[in-house]
C-alpha cells in the first residue's frame, strides 16, 4: 500500500492546474492519467482559444498545454506523475484509491484527499451500424491527426455543428482531409459564429435540421451513411440523401466522467445545462464526500478556461484543508481565482452554466467548515 | 504509412520505427505511440468481432474508456489497444469473440508471449 497527501485523478488542464496549485502551497501530490501522455483535451486543440486573457485567451491549446508542463516540471520535487496509470475503483471501507500502471501493475494508493478531474466522454447517437469501424468521437479523431499525426480517413461526415464539430472539421482540412458535410438537427449551427464561418468559407456543406439515419457498411467498414431532413417539430421528412464518406465523427456532446465520485458516495444531480450527473459541491469545489473535491469537466461541460481556474480553486482548498495555507494569504488567492472564474461565466456565453451550477452548488461559502 | 507529412500548424516528432506482427503480417510503427495509431496508419480499421453477433469493431473513443478497440496483444487479450505503447516485436491479433488467457500453458508464458 502506497500513501500521499493529494491524488489527482486526470492529468488534463483542470488535474494539471489542481496539481501545480496544491504543490505550490507545500502538498505532496501524485498526478494520475490513464493517458499515455499528459494534456487531456487539451493537447489536441491546434486553434486560439476564447475566454479571458487570465486564462490565456488567444493562444493555442498545445502552447497551454505547455505552459501547464512547464509548471508542472517547476514542481516536480513535490509531485509524482503517472501516465498510463488509471484510477480503476474507489474502496469506502478502507479510503483506497486502485490503480492500474500500464496495464498490468496494481497499485493501491491510499490520499488523504483527492481530486477527481476526469474530464468527459463522448456521446453516441442511436442509428443503424453507429458501431462499426469508421464511426468515430471527435476526441479519437483529433487525438489520431493532432498528436499522433495519422489520417483518421480520407473523407469524413461530420455529426454535429456545435462549437466541437466545427473545430474539429476545420482541424481535419487542414489536415488534408475531405469534408463530406456537417449534419446538424437545430436550424441553426451551435457554435460560435467564426468557427462557422471558417469552414463556410471552405464550401463545406452545413445540413442543418438533418439528422443521420444509418451508416452505410462495406467491408466491415463504413462506406457511407443516409442522413435525413427533419421537419420543424423534428420529425422525419421524407428526404433523404446518400452521402459518401468512409468516416463519421460524432460530434454531439460529452457527458461528465463521473464513475469514482459515485463510488466514493459523492451525491450526483442530473443537471442537462451541465451535460450529465455531477456532484453537488460547495465553493472550494468540495464534494459531499468531505476527502473529494472535483474539476473540470468531471464536475460539468465547460470549457478548458473554466476547467483550469476550478482546478486551482481545489488545489488551493485541499491546501487549506491540510492547513498548509490560511487566512489572509489563502483568501486572497482563492477570492481572486472566484473572480477569474466568474468573468469566464459572465454574460450571454454562461447563462447555461449560470444556471446549470444553481441545481448542484450550495454556495453558502461555508469558511469556518474544515474537511 | 499513412500519416500527415504536412500541416500549417503542428509539426510531428515520432520515435523509432519498429516492426510487428499484425494478424500474421509484418507492419511498420512508432515504438511508444498507441497500437490503434499504428494500425490505423496502415489503414487497418477493423480490430476485432464481437462475441454473440459477430460484428468488426474497431476504434472509437481512443482514451480507454469505449471498449470498442480490445485486441489480443502477445497472448493477452481484451488489451485497450489505444491506449496502450506498441513495441518492437509485438504480436497483435484481431479478437474473437471474449477471449481467454492462457492459465494451463505457465512455461509457454515464461518464454516469451509477454505475460512473464
Ligand atoms: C474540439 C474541441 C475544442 C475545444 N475548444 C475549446 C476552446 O476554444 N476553449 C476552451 O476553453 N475549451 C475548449 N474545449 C474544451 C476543453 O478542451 C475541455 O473543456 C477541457 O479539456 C476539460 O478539461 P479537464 O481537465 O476537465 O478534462 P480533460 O481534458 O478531458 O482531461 C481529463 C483527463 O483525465 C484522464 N482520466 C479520465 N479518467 C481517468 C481515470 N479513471 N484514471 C486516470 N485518468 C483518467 C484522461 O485520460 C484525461 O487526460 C474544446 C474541446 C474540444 C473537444
Amino acid at each position: 500500500m502506497r500513501e500521499t497527501e493529494v491524488l489527482v485523478i486526470g492529468g488534463g488542464p483542470a488535474g494539471l492546474s489542481a496539481a501545480v496549485e496544491a504543490a505550490s502551497h507545500g502538498c505532496d501530490v501524485t498526478l494520475v492519467d490513464s493517458d499515455l501522455a499528459l494534456g487531456g483535451q487539451l493537447v489536441k486543440q491546434t486553434h486560439k482559444f476564447f475566454g479571458s486573457e487570465a486564462e490565456y485567451a488567444g493562444t493555442r491549446g498545445i502552447k497551454i498545454a505547455k505552459i501547464l508542463f512547464e509548471e508542472l516540471e517547476a514542481a516536480k520535487d513535490r509531485v509524482t506523475v503517472l501516465s498510463n496509470t488509471t484510477a480503476n475503483g474507489f474502496y469506502p471501507d478502507d479510503g483506497v484509491v486502485a490503480l492500474v500502471k500500464d496495464e498490468e501493475e496494481y497499485i493501491r494508493l491510499r490520499p488523504k484527499k483527492t481530486i477527481v478531474a476526469t474530464g468527459a466522454m463522448e456521446r453516441l447517437l442511436p442509428f443503424p451500424n453507429n458501431d462499426a469501424p469508421g464511426v468515430y468521437g471527435a476526441g479519437a479523431i483529433q487525438t489520431l491527426m493532432n498528436v499522433y499525426g495519422v489520417f483518421p480517413g480520407e473523407r469524413v461526415l461530420m455529426i454535429g455543428a456545435g462549437n466541437i464539430g466545427l473545430i474539429v472539421s476545420y482541424q481535419l482540412m487542414q489536415a488534408g482531409v475531405e469534408i463530406a458535410g456537417i449534419v446538424e438537427f437545430m436550424p441553426k449551427v451551435g457554435g460560435y459564429w467564426v468557427h462557422a464561418a471558417k469552414v463556410r468559407r471552405l464550401g463545406v456543406p452545413i445540413y442543418l435540421r438533418h439528422t443521420i439515419t444509418d451508416a452505410i457498411v462495406e467491408k466491415g467498414v463504413v462506406a457511407g451513411a443516409h442522413i435525413q431532413r427533419v421537419d420543424e417539430k423534428g420529425r422525419p421528412t421524407e428526404e433523404i440523401r446518400k452521402i459518401d464518406c468512409d468516416t463519421i465523427c460524432m460530434a454531439v456532446g460529452l457527458i461528465p466522467t463521473a464513475e469514482i465520485l459515485w463510488q466514493a458516495g459523492c451525491k450526483m444531480t442530473y443537471v442537462p445545462e451541465l451535460c450529465g450527473h455531477v456532484p453537488q459541491r460547495n465553493a472550494f469545489m468540495q464534494t459531499t464526500n468531505p476527502n473529494f473535491w472535483v474539476a473540470g469537466d468531471a464536475s460539468g461541460i465547460e470549457e478548458a478556461s473554466a476547467a483550469m481556474v476550478e482546478g486551482r480553486i481545489s488545489g488551493i482548498s485541499i491546501a487549506r484543508a491540510l492547513g498548509r495555507i490560511q487566512g489572509e494569504a489563502f483568501q486572497e488567492r482563492y477570492l481572486e481565482l472566484w473572480q477569474r472564474l466568474s468573468n469566464l461565466r459572465a454574460g450571454e456565453v454562461g447563462a447555461k452554466i449560470r444556471s446549470g451550477l444553481e441545481k448542484c452548488s450550495n454556495c453558502g461559502c461555508d469558511w469556518g467548515e474544515e474537511a | 504509412m499513412n500519416l500527415i507529412k504536412e500541416h500549417p500548424i503542428l509539426e510531428f516528432h515520432h520515435a523509432r520505427k519498429v516492426t510487428f506482427s499484425f494478424d500474421g503480417r509484418s507492419l511498420e510503427g512508432y515504438e511508444g505511440e498507441p497500437i490503434a495509431s499504428a494500425l490505423h496508419a496502415n489503414k487497418i480499421r477493423i480490430y476485432r468481432e464481437t462475441p454473440k453477433t459477430k460484428r468488426p469493431r474497431g476504434f472509437f473513443c481512443a482514451i480507454g474508456k469505449c471498449s470498442s478497440c480490445f485486441m489480443t496483444v502477445d497472448g493477452v487479450p481484451n488489451v485497450r489497444i489505444c491506449v496502450t505503447p506498441l513495441k518492437a516485436g509485438m504480436v497483435v491479433q484481431s479478437q474473437k469473440g471474449n477471449g481467454s488467457v492462457p492459465w494451463s500453458e505457465p512455461e509457454a508464458q515464461k518464454e516469451g508471449d509477454g505475460l512473464a
